[in-house]
């Protein structure tokens, strides 16, 4: 599609990868490739483009068109090369006149049955079925008109073989008539999403493709894009073409959505962006998006967007548009003015994991430089901050471990505490595709999650765990590993700390961590978690993916060591198919961490402590620098309520919505002097702001995002901020009212930097981007091209580090007043707060947040399906709609917080991770009851 | 900041390094405030052991006296 435009070769079957190798000639030119490569592969190889219709290369080939047909000498007819595998000495004709005439044959059928609306169709320029009748040579349609699926009448009547065209979902549309059953979309459905939401239903003429409900937005279809990506014709057309045309240009950027970080095409026409198409090249994922990164970007140029800076003297006051440097030069005042009045360390601020690295640079590097302090913090203090101290702690360094490629050499996959079909779509396609062909997975999850059943899709064991229990889990699975004599031996003793070990093995093989003396605890019968755990030890390449259900609990960073220990004590570290992989959130909370957003460390993880790195970064920055950890959040809004913290500079996150016990949150806000919110919009925490900064969107900027496998992509700037200044800029501007003096003209320079003083981005360049695509820290002498995996000859702290995870019981329990307990997660089509997605289409998948409740629990109160139930906790309550599930257990109940209406985070409580202070969403007792009160109505911010 | 909350974040720490000799804990729960704790809050952490040592663990009151003694920035032991 569009190669004529954009040039995005097709090779047409999927590549292979093999030791062994063939030599062909294909047109009299010699080509090795692979052995098990098709010939039509091995020609694109050499360029040559043998015609296709039902081929592409992101799916396996069926041989169905007829048109890739080539001649072998020695053999006889005419194979398809889609199908034909490439044999040593084959000589391979691509045009003869028998070739020619087929295929013209082949066409003319096609055509016979296909409106000849080019002109107006959608398409047009951008078909493979008018680009394959024009290369053929297509002159003539002998056939006269008769049966066919495209005209909606004939002869008076209405043709029975019609189908109109499908435009529920918002972003697509399926037009039968225009299908040529080539089985592109089915398999793309199949095999990159592995949804199975399509099928071919009937045979022969009356072939049509189907998704087995009444329409698309009422089947199992979760708008990944993938058919319409794959759909050579106009049948599966985006709605974005329909309506503008096709575009003329591509810009390759990344995704600011989820921490899988894909590659897109970003296809403009003008500075109009049409659609995002995801990239083949992209190493995150590998051509695949999901229905945000792909659909959901409408909120760029959403009408609620404010693009002029906002000041008030007081949050009761209305706001006053101002030209930048009069915002700039109200917040310095203001700044300085609470630092003179209550101290240097009465201000800070946060950096954003939605910005880029060097966003998240220059904001910590003036919170360091020119606040004076280390009163810097991110939002991965909400999620993962347990996971930079776990891994830390015992690998010696904060990051996953693996390249999302790993996943394809996985031979049993423990997913605990995550929802990858929803919180990072792409992986869990790629995780789902390693499972049909064979990998075991294991689910430690509280709910049934969509991995757990589905199509083509077991998990060999649900653990479905009370919630805050992990690390009773890990323990007893741990237990289960070394009583039964399932270690590395030989693993442990040349990679770990050997008395650690000692310590450690003793400590989980005592009988009161068994699974049969913790089943109790957990809700998970033993025989479940023996099963398991010996599965995981012996069953070949183990790998580890989690997500918040492990961090954000009181014993977060325990359970992330409980992770680490589970993969050294059985050798599953340090090469591709294993590791310790955590499914970071945002789009780049990875770069904000490595950019020194906490305030215990500089970048690269040096802590503050750490006299060497001061004394470089004062000689950098030619200031002196604190050698004393600043505040975190949630100690920020604690020191307002006693007055000692007065001013913050909040950078893309919206505190008040995504942070726990929204009413103390509002009430450290509301104590403050100066709250600059920086945002796109007026979001929740903007209600207690004082200058509101219009921020820009990743179309709008240079940069880069590195995402949750440590990969450093680029974000390329596809047309002009909004509101005037890059979100980098706007920082500069602010820093340099307050008497910076910082001249970056751009943000590569932000990059050399960073590059200078960080060692794990020490070769890091934006050449070396263009040039390698993306490279994973480290990224230095030692590893020129990055580190797709880490720890493969030894730790980076040198011997690995097992610790003693004693399992201690969150002080938030259940009682007669409050019997339940709350989890918390998000939705496929939703993203965090909803910041970005509920002011996009999406809104038509979750129009709001909903509480899931078991039957048993709900016919316990007279609670039927929809009902307005009040959600109550000790911090708070709240109302919404219930919906009846068996997929919680008993005694749990669950929803998200996308909207602000649902004020699900007035619910939850301030208890926290014992080590970073992350809060513990997962875990909160509640009461569920029936109410008189009007439903949630959910409306814009 | 409030006291009782400072109190249970430093006993949640005591806590997570109960398994070990008891000074040996508390030179960990030291070393855990020194690293991440701002100085308002050690200094809270410091008015608390003085004065309301009871919401206190043992192992925190020992923390908070080493803290004290060292007053410096120093690395924390592992």
């Amino acid at each position: 599609m569009k190669d004529f435009i954009l040039p995005d070769p097709d090779f047409g079957t999927p590549a292979r990868t093999s030791a062994a190798t063939v030599t062909l000639t294909v047109d009299g030119q010699p080509v090795t490739v692979p052995a098990g490569t098709s010939v039509m592969r091995a020609a694109a190889e050499l360029g040559i483009d043998i015609p296709k219709l039902c081929a592409t290369d992101s799916v396996e080939p069926i041989g169905s068109c007829r048109l890739c047909m080539v001649e072998i000498e020695g053999r006889r007819g005419t194979p398809a090369s889609c199908t034909t595998p490439a044999e040593d000495g084959m000589q391979v004709h691509t045009q003869t006149d028998q070739l020619a005439k087929l295929r013209r044959g082949v066409m003319e059928l096609y055509i016979s049955d296909h409106p000849l609306d080019c002109l107006t169709c959608a398409a047009n320029g951008d078909c493979r079925l008018q680009d394959m009748a024009g290369a053929v040579g297509l002159r003539d349609v002998r056939y006269a008109p008769g049966a066919n699926h495209h005209q909606p009448r004939q002869n008076g009547e209405a043709n029975p073989r019609y189908i109109p065209q499908d435009e529920t979902n918002p972003y697509f549309t399926y037009d039968p008539a225009k299908c040529i059953a080539c089985y592109r979309c089915v398999r793309a459905c199949e095999e990159v999403q592995g949804t199975f939401a399509l099928t071919l239903e009937r045979r022969g003429f009356e072939a049509r493709i189907s998704t087995g409900a009444a329409d698309f937005l009422s089947s199992d279809c979760v708008s990944c894009g993938a058919c319409v990506q794959a759909c050579p014709t106009a049948t599966l057309q985006e709605k974005a073409v329909i309506d503008q045309g096709t575009p003329d240009r591509a810009v390759l950027t990344t995704c600011a959505y989820c921490g899988v970080g894909c590659t897109f095409r970003a296809e403009m026409k003008g500075d109009q962006l049409v659609r995002m198409v995801p990239a083949k090249e992209g190493k995150a994922n590998r051509g695949h998006s999901c229905v945000k990164g792909r659909f959901a970007w409408g909120y760029v140029n959403h009408p609620d967007r404010v693009l002029t800076p906002l000041i008030r003297a007081r949050i009761t006051d209305p706001w006053r548009e101002v030209s930048w440097d009069e915002a700039f030069a109200f917040t310095a005042e203001r700044f300085r003015a609470i630092q003179a009045a209550h101290g240097t360390g009465a201000i800070g601020g946060i950096t954003s994991s939605r910005c880029t690295n060097e966003e998240t640079f220059l904001v910590q590097k003036m919170i360091r430089t020119v606040f004076g302090n280390n009163n810097i913090d991110t939002c991965a203090r909400v999620c993962h901050s347990p996971t930079g101290y776990g891994l830390k702690t015992t690998f010696g360094t904060s990051a996953g471990t693996q390249d999302f490629d790993s996943v394809a050499h996985a031979d049993v996959v423990l997913v605990i505490g995550a929802n990858p079909t929803d919180g990072h779509p792409v992986f869990a396609a790629r995780l789902k595709k390693r499972l049909r062909q064979g990998a075991k997975l294991i689910v430690a999850d509280p709910r049934r999650i969509d991995l757990v059943q589905g199509p083509h899709l077991r998990a060999a064991h649900h653990l479905p765990l009370r919630p805050g229990t992990n690390v009773a889990l890990l323990t007893a699975m741990a237990h289960v590993i070394v009583t039964e004599g399932l270690t590395d031996a030989a693993f442990i003793a040349a990679r770990c700390d050997g008395d650690a070990y000692a310590d450690w093995a003793g400590f989980v093989a005592q009988d009161h961590l068994s699974p049969e003396a913790t089943a109790d605890l957990t809700g998970v019968p033993a025989a479940d978690v023996r099963a398991a755990a010996r599965l995981f030890a012996t069953g070949g390449n183990g790998a580890i993916y989690y997500g918040l259900g492990v961090t954000e609990h009181s014993q977060g960073s325990t359970t992330v060591m409980a992770i680490a220990n589970l993969a050294m004590a059985t050798g599953n570290i340090g090469r591709p198919g294993v590791g310790v992989n955590p499914l970071r959130g945002q789009n780049n909370v990875q770069g904000s961490c490595d950019m020194g957003s906490f305030p215990h460390e500089f970048p690269g993880y040096r802590h503050v402590h750490d006299a060497d790195t001061r004394t470089m970064l004062e000689s950098a920055w030619g200031v002196p620098l604190s050698g004393a950890p600043g505040l975190r959040i949630p100690n920020m809004l604690d020191a307002a309520l006693d007055g000692s913290f007065r001013g913050i500079y909040i950078q893309g996150e919206d505190l008040a919505q995504s942070d726990p016990n929204t009413n103390h949150v509002a009430a450290g806000l509301s104590a403050m002097d100066c709250v600059v919110v920086h945002d796109l919009f007026l979001n929740e925490t903007a209600r207690f702001a004082h200058v509101f900064l219009p921020g820009s969107t990743f179309l709008e900027k240079d940069g880069t995002f590195t995402n949750a496998e440590r990969r450093i992509n680029r974000v390329r700037r596809v047309m002009a901020p909004k509101a005037g200044l890059a979100d980098w800029q706007v920082t500069q501007g602010l820093a340099n009212a307050m008497g910076a003096g910082w001249d970056y003209p751009h943000p590569e320079r932000i990059m050399a930097e960073i590059a200078a003083t960080t060692p794990a981005f020490a070769n890091v360049t934006y050449d070396l981007l263009e040039r390698e695509g993306s490279v994973q820290w480290p990224c230095n002498d030692a590893a020129p091209l990055g580190t797709p995996v880490m720890h493969a000859e030894g730790f980076v702290r040198g011997k690995g580090l097992f610790v003693i995870t004693d399992y201690v019981a969150t002080d938030e329990r259940t009682g007669p007043r409050f019997p339940l307990l709350l989890t918390t997660g998000r939705v496929l089509s939703q993203y965090n707060v909803g910041t970005q997605t509920r002011r996009t289409a999406n809104t038509v998948w979750h129009a709001e947040d909903r509480l899931e409740i078991h039957p048993h629990d709900a016919e316990q109160r007279g609670i039927a399906e929809g009902d307005t139930v009040r959600l109550a906790s000790r911090a708070g309550e709240t109302t919404l709609r219930a919906t009846i599930t068996d997929r919680v257990a008993p005694g749990v109940v669950y929803t998200t917080f996308h909207h602000p209406d649902s004020r699900a985070n007035v619910v939850t409580t301030d208890n926290s991770d014992w080590a970073t202070n992350c809060p513990e969403y997962k875990v909160t007792a509640v009461q569920v009851s029936r109410t008189n009160a009007a439903p949630v109505e959910t409306a814009a911010e | 900041m409030q006291a009782e909350k400072l109190a249970r974040m430093a006993n949640q720490i005591a806590t997570a390094f109960a398994h070990l000799p008891a000074a040996r804990a508390a030179e960990r729960v030291a070393g855990h405030i020194r690293d991440f704790w701002d100085p308002r809050m050690r200094a809270g952490l410091a008015r608390i052991a003085a004065e309301q040592p009871e919401i206190l663990s043992p192992t925190v009151v020992e923390a908070s006296r080493q803290l004290e003694t060292a007053a410096g920035t120093g690395p924390s032991p592992q």
